[in-house]
């Protein structure tokens, strides 16, 4: 077997600090999913309304963030708003407020989307129910828009975790910084620690996603 | 199989429940304290700390590399090592705080000043006319210039060895990527956010050079068989300083007074003795270091 420089993990606290870092990333993107959910539907719901403003409104954010890349995103809330308004928000705290912001804007997207999918006569036969709109898409939209809903944003939220990788630029030591700490400290006494160490990290990646989209496939066998 | 899955779904379930419990709490005392810092800035409306305000806080913020071996980088223990370092660790004792390490990149460092969210960056900072402009320098502690490292089957000794097709690997925000746009704009970049990152593609094979501080790419080379610096000097000599945020006059006379009292006791020597001598040997002692801000012109 090649020396990948393993011996480097089993140094001091490396293996900790790498864990450590693996939680840092998905703290932060647990958190964020957990608030653009709800915020997301409520934004997609919103968005299949006639009204031309919010129509305007919602898509403009929309476009805004899906064009932004998150690396601008990230420096524009870090930075700029220490700048332009005096905030001193921690880098956490800014990689939360953007990874909310761009879940809720594709998750607004996808269910806008599910919900234009569900057939005009769900709607009409609700009413012909003598149900009233809330009832009817509480009833009878929504259950069918969650089933539709569920293994999309189960991907989003894959996709979040692994742009963590990002928030070392505003100076979060999450864990592909650890493990670049790792590799630096070490470049003299195991060179070959960088082919090692990324291994490592991407079993971490792959153990926290894996799962994540395992249930994503359960869920869609179940319900479809 | 079935089983397993179901197993695995409902303890992801569990999991993520928990998690969500976990973050309801941490999100909000983030929220709050963001809030109270806010309103303390808005009072001052100052982008950066005075000494006195330091003094009082008893913490100063100093922006370091956590990557840069042996400049800034972090041990086995987590504990931050490395010339840098060992000089911001000194700064924190004569002034009688404790020291907190942010961990910077190169392109973020001026950044990091002008939003105050650091209080002095000791991250291999090279003195440019551009970036004193953005930022105030104190005095040098370190000489440095740019030199090219590349592989010992092709070794680049000029940069007009390097052919159209070849491209050359920078760091983003570094004095290399500077000076290399603006001299020989012909030259293609390839630019990596971190130093891993550049030095990785550098040993698959990416590109034909490494353009970097020449401390770098010399010890690069001294620890890597196969590779050679073909180029030791390119462009001016520059020198390595400490930098504060742009007006910080108070924090800068001090670094000042501060680097010039440790010139006496030969403090760089003893920095370079601890931190940099396995990597650049004894011969490079000299030519490194600057004592009491008096570089060589």
């Amino acid at each position: 077997m090649p020396d990948l420089g393993l011996d480097v993990l089993f140094k001091g606290k490396n293996m900790l600090r790498l864990l450590g870092g693996l939680w840092v990333a998905v703290r932060i993107s647990l958190i964020s999913v957990a608030l653009s959910i709800p915020l997301g539907i409520l934004l997609g719901i919103v968005m299949t309304w006639k009204n031309p403003i919010t129509k305007t409104v919602t898509r403009i954010y929309l476009e805004f963030i899906r064009i932004m890349p998150q690396l601008v995103l990230l420096f524009i809330v870090f930075f700029s708003s220490t700048r332009t308004f005096g905030w001193d928000i921690s880098g956490e705290l800014a990689s939360v407020i953007v990874f909310t912001a761009w879940g809720t804007a594709e998750m607004g997207d996808l269910v806008r989307g599910a919900l234009i999918s569900i057939p005009k006569h769900q709607y009409e036969s609700g009413a012909a129910l003598a149900l009233s709109p809330f009832q009817t898409y509480f009833y009878i939209i929504i259950p069918q828009t969650v089933r539709r809903l569920i293994p999309l944003s189960i991907n989003l939220v894959t996709r979040m975790i692994k742009t963590t990788s990002l928030i070392l630029m505003i100076g979060v030591v999450e864990v592909l910084k650890v493990a670049q700490q790792i590799i630096e400290a070490n470049r003299m006494s195991s060179p070959n620690a960088a082919f090692g160490i990324y291994l490592v990290v991407l079993i971490m990646y792959f153990m926290i996603c894996w799962p994540i989209s395992m249930l994503a496939r359960y869920l869609e066998k179940k319900w479809r | 199989m079935r089983n397993l899955r179901r197993i695995a779904a409902v303890i992801l379930a569990i999991a993520m429940v928990f998690a969500l419990a976990a973050c309801g709490s941490s999100g909000g005392s983030g929220n709050t304290a963001s809030t109270d810092t806010a309103a303390d800035k808005a009072d001052t409306s100052a982008k950066y700390r005075t000494l006195d305000e330091i003094k009082e806080d008893g913490e100063i913020n100093i922006g370091v590399f956590s990557d840069k071996n042996p400049f800034g980088y972090v041990d086995e223990n987590g504990e931050y090592q490395g010339y840098d370092v060992y000089f911001a660790n000194r700064i924190g004792e004569d002034l009688g705080v404790k020291v907190n390490f942010v961990s910077t990149e190169a392109a973020n460092r001026i950044e990091y000043l002008q939003t105050g969210k650091v209080d002095v960056i000791l991250a291999n900072f090279t003195v440019t006319p551009e970036r004193a402009e953005e930022v105030d320098f104190a005095l040098p502690y370190m000489n440095v210039a740019l030199g090219v490292v590349s592989p010992d089957s092709r070794i680049i000794t000029s940069l007009d060895d390097l052919t159209a097709d070849d491209e050359v690997i920078v760091i983003s925000g570094t004095t290399a990527e500077t000076y290399l746009t603006e001299n020989n704009p012909e030259i293609k970049l390839q630019k990596y956010d971190t130093y891993a990152n550049a030095k990785n593609a550098l040993e698959n094979g990416n590109a034909a050079a490494w353009a970097n501080d020449n401390t770098e790419v010399i010890a690069y080379a001294l620890q890597n068989p196969g590779y050679t610096v073909g180029i030791p000097t390119l462009g001016s000599n520059d020198t390595i300083a400490p930098a504060v945020t742009k007006g910080n006059d108070t924090l800068l006379k001090w670094l000042n007074d501060e680097i010039i009292a440790l010139g006496e006791e030969n403090f760089f020597h003893a920095d370079y003795e601890e931190t940099l001598v396995d990597t650049y040997g004894t011969e490079y002692e000299e030519s490194l270091v600057v004592e009491s801000g008096n570089a060589a012109k």
